[in-house]
C-alpha cells in the first residue's frame, strides 16, 4: 500500500501534470474552433471601430495604432477568461482536477498555457496584419508582435487569478473586469510604449525587457495564487 | 499549548479583542484630533508662503499625509490578509476588511487634493504621469477588494478570496512609491526623507509631521471602530455578542 502511494507520488510530478492539462485543454479548445474564431473576430472588430470613431487621418492613426491594438488585446483576453475555469467548475471537473495527485499549480499552469495558445498566440500573430490599417511599418510591426508574444501570456496568467476568484459569483463578468484590468495596466503601458519608442526611433529594448521580466514573475507567482483561489472557490 | 502561546493569541478571539479595540480607538482618536488641529494651525496660519507657489502649496499638509497613508494602509491590509491566509484567523481578515474603506478614502483624498494642487502648480488638474496613474490603480485595487468581498455571501470564503486579491495587488505599492525615481515624470520627487536633511522650512516639516501622525492615528482609531462593528455583525449569534447586547439594553 505504502509502495503504491509512493509510486503514485513520484509519477505525479509537476511537468507531467502540466503536460496533461495542456493537452486536455488544447484538445477541448480545438473541438470548438468556431468559438476561437469568434474571439479573433472580436479583436479585429474592436480594432476596426477606432478609425471609424476617431477619424481616418493617417498621422493620427499611426500615433494611436499601438495603443488601440493593445487595448483591444486586453479586452479580448478579458472576454476569453471565463472559458478558463467556468465550464470545468460548472460540471464538477474542476473538483476532480483539484483532487488529483498532480500539484494543482502545475495543472493550472497547463490550463493557462492552453488558454494562451488558443487566444494570445493567434492574436499576436494576427496583430501585424491589423496594424497595417494604422500605417505602422516594418520594425514597428515586429516590435508589436514581439511585445504581444511576451505580454499576452502575462495577461492569461494574471487573468487566471481573477477568473478563479470570481468563480460562481453573481455578476462575475463585470467583477472580473474590475479586478483584472487594473493589474493589466502595466502590461498595456509597456507594450504600447515599446511600439511608440520604436516609432520615434528610441529602440524598444527596455520596454520589451520589462515585459519579459513581468512574464517571468507572473509565471512563477500567478499559478500559485490561481491554485489558492481555485481551492477557495471549491470549498 | 503552553502559557506563552495562549497569551500571544488571546486577542485573536473577537470576544476578548472587542473591548480592547474600543480602548485602542479612544486612545488614538483624541491625539488624532489634537494633532490635526495643531497641524492645520501650523500649516495654514503659522507657516510662511512659498516663494514660488504662494499659498497654493499649503495643500501638501493634506495631500502628502493622505498619499502616504493610502500606500501604508494597503501594506498593512495586505499584511493582515497574509496572516489570515496562513493562520486562518478570522480576526485578521476582519482587520483587513476594516482597513479597506479607510485606505480607499485616503487614496481619493490624495487624488483629489493632487488635482486641486496640480491646477495652480502645473496648469492641469490631471496628467497621465506614472505616480498619478499608479495611485489611481491603487484606488481600483481597493474598490476591487471591496467589490469582491461584497459579491461573496459566505464571509469565510470572502475573507480568503479577497486576501488572495489583496496580496496579488500588493505588487503595485512599490511601483507607486518608486515611480518618481524610476520614471522622469511631472510629479516632483520627495522633499523629505529619513536619510537627508529636509529641503523645506522647519515649521513646514513640523506641520507635515503633525498632519501625518494625525492621519495615522485617525486610521487606527477608525479601523478599530469599524472592526468592532464587523465583529458584532459577523458574530451576532455568538454568546459574547448576545451578552453584550443584553448588557446594553
Amino acid at each position: 500500500m505504502n509502495e503504491a502511494v509512493a509510486r503514485l507520488a513520484s509519477d505525479a510530478g509537476a511537468w507531467p501534470g502540466l503536460a496533461w492539462a495542456l493537452r486536455r485543454d488544447l484538445k477541448l479548445a480545438l473541438r470548438s474552433k468556431a468559438e476561437l474564431g469568434v474571439q479573433l473576430l472580436f479583436y479585429a472588430i474592436v480594432v476596426t471601430l477606432f478609425p471609424l470613431g476617431v477619424g481616418a487621418d493617417p498621422a493620427l492613426l499611426r500615433m494611436l495604432g499601438a495603443g488601440i491594438l493593445w487595448v483591444a488585446a486586453l479586452l479580448a483576453s478579458l472576454l476569453s477568461l471565463p472559458r478558463l475555469f467556468a465550464a470545468d467548475f460548472a460540471d464538477g471537473t474542476l473538483e476532480q482536477i483539484a483532487l488529483s495527485p498532480y500539484p494543482l499549480p502545475a495543472l493550472i499552469s497547463g490550463k493557462i498555457a492552453a488558454h494562451w495558445f488558443t487566444t494570445g498566440l493567434p492574436l499576436a500573430l494576427l496583430s501585424p496584419l491589423l496594424a497595417l490599417q494604422f500605417g505602422l511599418e516594418g520594425p514597428e510591426l515586429a516590435v508589436l508582435a514581439l511585445g504581444l508574444l511576451l505580454g499576452t501570456p502575462t495577461l492569461s496568467l494574471l487573468g487566471a487569478v481573477g477568473a478563479a476568484l470570481t468563480l460562481g459569483l453573481r455578476a462575475s463578468g463585470a467583477l472580473l473586469a474590475l479586478l483584472i484590468l487594473p493589474l493589466y495596466v502595466p502590461i498595456l503601458i509597456f507594450g504600447a510604449g515599446a511600439v511608440d519608442a520604436m516609432r520615434v526611433g528610441l529602440g524598444a529594448g527596455g520596454e520589451l525587457s520589462v515585459l519579459g521580466a513581468a512574464l517571468l514573475t507572473a509565471a512563477v507567482g500567478a499559478p500559485l495564487a490561481a491554485a489558492a483561489a481555485v481551492r477557495i472557490a471549491l470549498d | 499549548m503552553d502559557a506563552a502561546s495562549i497569551n500571544w493569541f488571546r486577542f485573536a478571539s473577537p470576544a476578548s479583542f472587542f473591548p480592547l479595540a474600543g480602548r485602542i480607538a479612544r486612545v488614538f482618536a483624541i491625539p488624532a484630533a489634537l494633532l490635526a488641529v495643531i497641524g492645520l494651525w501650523l500649516g495654514l496660519v503659522v507657516a510662511p508662503s512659498d516663494a514660488q507657489q504662494g499659498d497654493a502649496y499649503r495643500i501638501i499638509f493634506i495631500h502628502v499625509p493622505a498619499a502616504w497613508m493610502s500606500m501604508f494602509v494597503y501594506v498593512v491590509m495586505a499584511g493582515w490578509c497574509a496572516l489570515s491566509l496562513t493562520l486562518n484567523a478570522r480576526l485578521s481578515a476582519m482587520m483587513a476588511q476594516a482597513l479597506a474603506p479607510t485606505g480607499a478614502l485616503f487614496t481619493i483624498i490624495a487624488l483629489w487634493t493632487g488635482a486641486l494642487w496640480g491646477r495652480p502648480a502645473w496648469g492641469t488638474y490631471w496628467a497621465w504621469d506614472a505616480r498619478m496613474t499608479s495611485e489611481l490603480i491603487l484606488l481600483f485595487l481597493y474598490l476591487g477588494y471591496m467589490a469582491l468581498r461584497h459579491a461573496i455571501d459566505d464571509p469565510r470564503r470572502a475573507d480568503r478570496a479577497s486576501a488572495v486579491l489583496a496580496l496579488v495587488g500588493a505588487v503595485n505599492v512599490p511601483i507607486i512609491y518608486f515611480s518618481v525615481q524610476w520614471w522622469n515624470t511631472l510629479h516632483q520627487g520627495a522633499t523629505i526623507s529619513l536619510t537627508a536633511a529636509p529641503k523645506m522650512a522647519g515649521i513646514m516639516v513640523a506641520a507635515l509631521l503633525c498632519m501625518t501622525f494625525a492621519a495615522w492615528f485617525y486610521a487606527i482609531a477608525v479601523a478599530m471602530v469599524r472592526v468592532r462593528a464587523i465583529m458584532l455583525e459577523r458574530e451576532k449569534r455568538a454568546a459574547w455578542a448576545g451578552a453584550l447586547a443584553g448588557a446594553a439594553q
